[in-house]
């Protein structure tokens, strides 16, 4: 929580400052994505001046990505989506469904958790006990009760992402203002109202900090799941490049997955930013 | 005859038990007619919060009960309101201005049409009409806690609570909110009761003022103000009766503090 809180504002205080020194929108565009065109280019050029085989250049990967992925026609929107049927809708599939289940089980546990005080005494130790666990200790063990198909690696991609979404859905709930409950009292607001338009929305920023957290490690979950006996999906894709000696297509792979991280990312932090406008707002003193 | 609305019966809150515990009311009495304005002035710490709970139900008192028309308070009463010193924690920031007054309005089996009106009629009453759209964190604090007014008005209470709800807003802000309350008061035709620690104001709102002691809290005094209406914040302050009665509350006061301070210096 406050890594989250010090890093938006270090981001803010750093967008203040592009703003302040770019002197038009072009020229802070060029500022945000300069440095990646630079580490792409010295990429380039040390690929092309090494020959390496493990080490491709930059545009041969690039390349491979599109042949691969994105050289369908028009009317496929440029989509290969015989390709990406098998190398990444399983993944991004799978990623869905155990960030989503997680989510689920996260938010609803945590609110049953965070108001009943009672409860949570007993099950803190258990929920702290848990989530110390790392995820990939229990790739073995879930191997042996889920089999090695889609149900291991949603179980896993859940189990491993529910612990920021619960921690941080008991934590919102439980500091909800007094005041705001004491009011809601005084004006008779039933027990369901009290929770969708009180408990809930003064539990948000929380709770999306959970959710923003736990789809980056969804991610980390999913790519490492198909490392291990699968037959398709992009974790797969790129270990079984490696095996097979083809490095151009093993760094698309890895490419493809930092593209698709930054793109579910912007995604969700777009949602998060419509959604708590009024905190955002709030906390920023704007008029 | 106006009839007997809210009646506080050796009321008694004890916090804790045994060697913590702490008594914040004891044996206190009073009761308000239906129509009459009331304020509750006390030396800091004397437990007019804790009075404002057990009276709104949201705090069991330890003895004795409060009754609304004749009806035992056990929870909170279905026609009660109150405003709270803290307007920017007690109104809802995701809610719009408007959200935030009709949010109350859900369980009263009122249409949509009727809320709406309400809703309107409400901000009106507090010159916040044509904000209803805006969010609280958008407005002032005095125009936030008229936000908080519009909200307890459009509940249409039998009795309305305030808890020094213009303890923490500027002093020309202050006298503007007062005057407003004194307007709604005379619009809507409720029965309040006011916290403050302000004398002047407790004097200047009500048509009785009752002080409190220190804690335990008790009442020392229950005085008619007998002031004319309209009040006026310049004239009315002015009058010799007003003057008479600020300094008689004062005074009270005084003695209740001096007291508190004798008995913790031995």
């Amino acid at each position: 929580m406050i890594a989250t809180v010090t890093e938006t504002r270090q981001a803010r205080g750093l967008a203040a400052r592009w703003r302040a020194t770019a002197t038009g929108r072009s020229s802070g565009f060029l500022v945000r994505w300069g440095a990646l065109l630079a580490v792409g280019v010295v990429w380039e050029l040390l690929a092309t001046r090494s020959r390496s085989p493990f080490f491709p250049p930059m545009t041969d990967i690039l390349t491979r990505a599109r042949d691969l992925w994105f050289s369908g026609d028009l009317a496929a929107g440029f989509v290969a989506w015989d390709r990406v049927q098998v190398d990444l809708v399983p993944s991004f599939t799978r990623l869905a469904l155990g960030w989503l289940l997680a989510a689920g089980v996260g938010i609803v546990a945590g609110v049953v958790i965070g108001r009943a005080r009672n409860l949570a005494d007993y099950v803190d130790p258990l929920v702290h006990f848990l989530r110390a666990i790392p995820p990939p200790a229990l790739i073995p063990p879930f191997l042996i009760l889920l089999g090695q198909g889609d149900r291991m690696k949603v179980a896993l991609i859940a189990f491993g992402v529910v612990w920021p979404i619960l921690l941080n859905t008991i934590d919102g709930v439980r500091s909800v203002d007094q005041v705001q409950l004491d009011t809601a009292r005084i004006y008779g607001i039933g027990v369901r109202r009290r929770l969708t338009h009180i408990v809930l929305p003064a539990a948000a920023p929380r709770i999306f900090a959970g959710l923003r957290i736990s789809l980056a490690i969804a991610l980390i979950l999913m790519v490492l799941s198909e490392m291990v006996g699968s037959v398709d999906g992009i974790g797969f894709g790129i270990l079984q490049a490696q095996r097979s000696f083809q490095y151009v297509n093993m760094w698309a792979g890895i490419l493809v997955l930092g593209i698709a991280g930054y793109a579910i990312n912007a995604g969700f932090l777009r949602i998060e930013r419509r959604v708590l406008a009024w905190h955002r707002a709030e906390k920023g003193g704007a008029r | 005859m106006s009839s007997r609305l809210l009646a506080v019966e050796d009321l008694g809150l004890t916090y804790g038990t045994g060697q913590t515990a702490h008594v914040a009311i004891a044996e206190l009495d009073f009761a308000i007619t239906t129509g009459e304005f009331v304020s509750i002035v006390g030396p800091s710490g004397a437990g007019k919060t804790t009075l404002l709970k057990c009276i709104s139900g949201l705090l069991p008192p330890t003895s004795g009960d409060v009754r609304l028309s004749g009806q035992v308070v056990d929870r909170v009463p279905d026609r009660l309101a109150m405003v709270f010193q803290d307007y920017s924690r007690s109104l809802f920031p995701w809610l719009t201005v408007g959200g935030n007054v009709d949010l109350p309005l859900g369980r009263q089996g009122l249409t949509r049409q009727d809320r709406r009106k309400r809703v309107e009629e409400s901000l009106n009453a507090v010159g916040l009409a044509g904000f209803a759209e805006r969010h609280p964190w958008q407005l002032s604090g005095g125009m936030q806690q008229r936000v908080a007014i519009a909200r307890a008005l459009a509940y249409q209470p039998e009795i309305l609570l305030m808890d020094e709800p213009f303890a923490s807003v500027d002093a020309q802000t202050r006298a503007g909110l007062e005057d407003l309350v004194l307007a709604v008061r005379e619009r809507f035709a409720m029965t309040i009761l006011f916290v403050t620690h302000d004398i002047d104001e407790s004097v200047y709102l009500a048509d009785r003022v009752l002080v409190l002691s220190r804690s335990p809290a008790r009442v020392v005094a229950d005085l008619e103000t007998a002031l004319p209406h309209p009040r006026d914040q310049i004239e009315t302050k002015e009058r010799g009766d007003f003057v008479h009665l600020r300094g008689e509350v004062a005074r009270l006061i005084r003695a209740e503090s001096m007291a508190g301070a004798s008995n913790a210096i031995p």
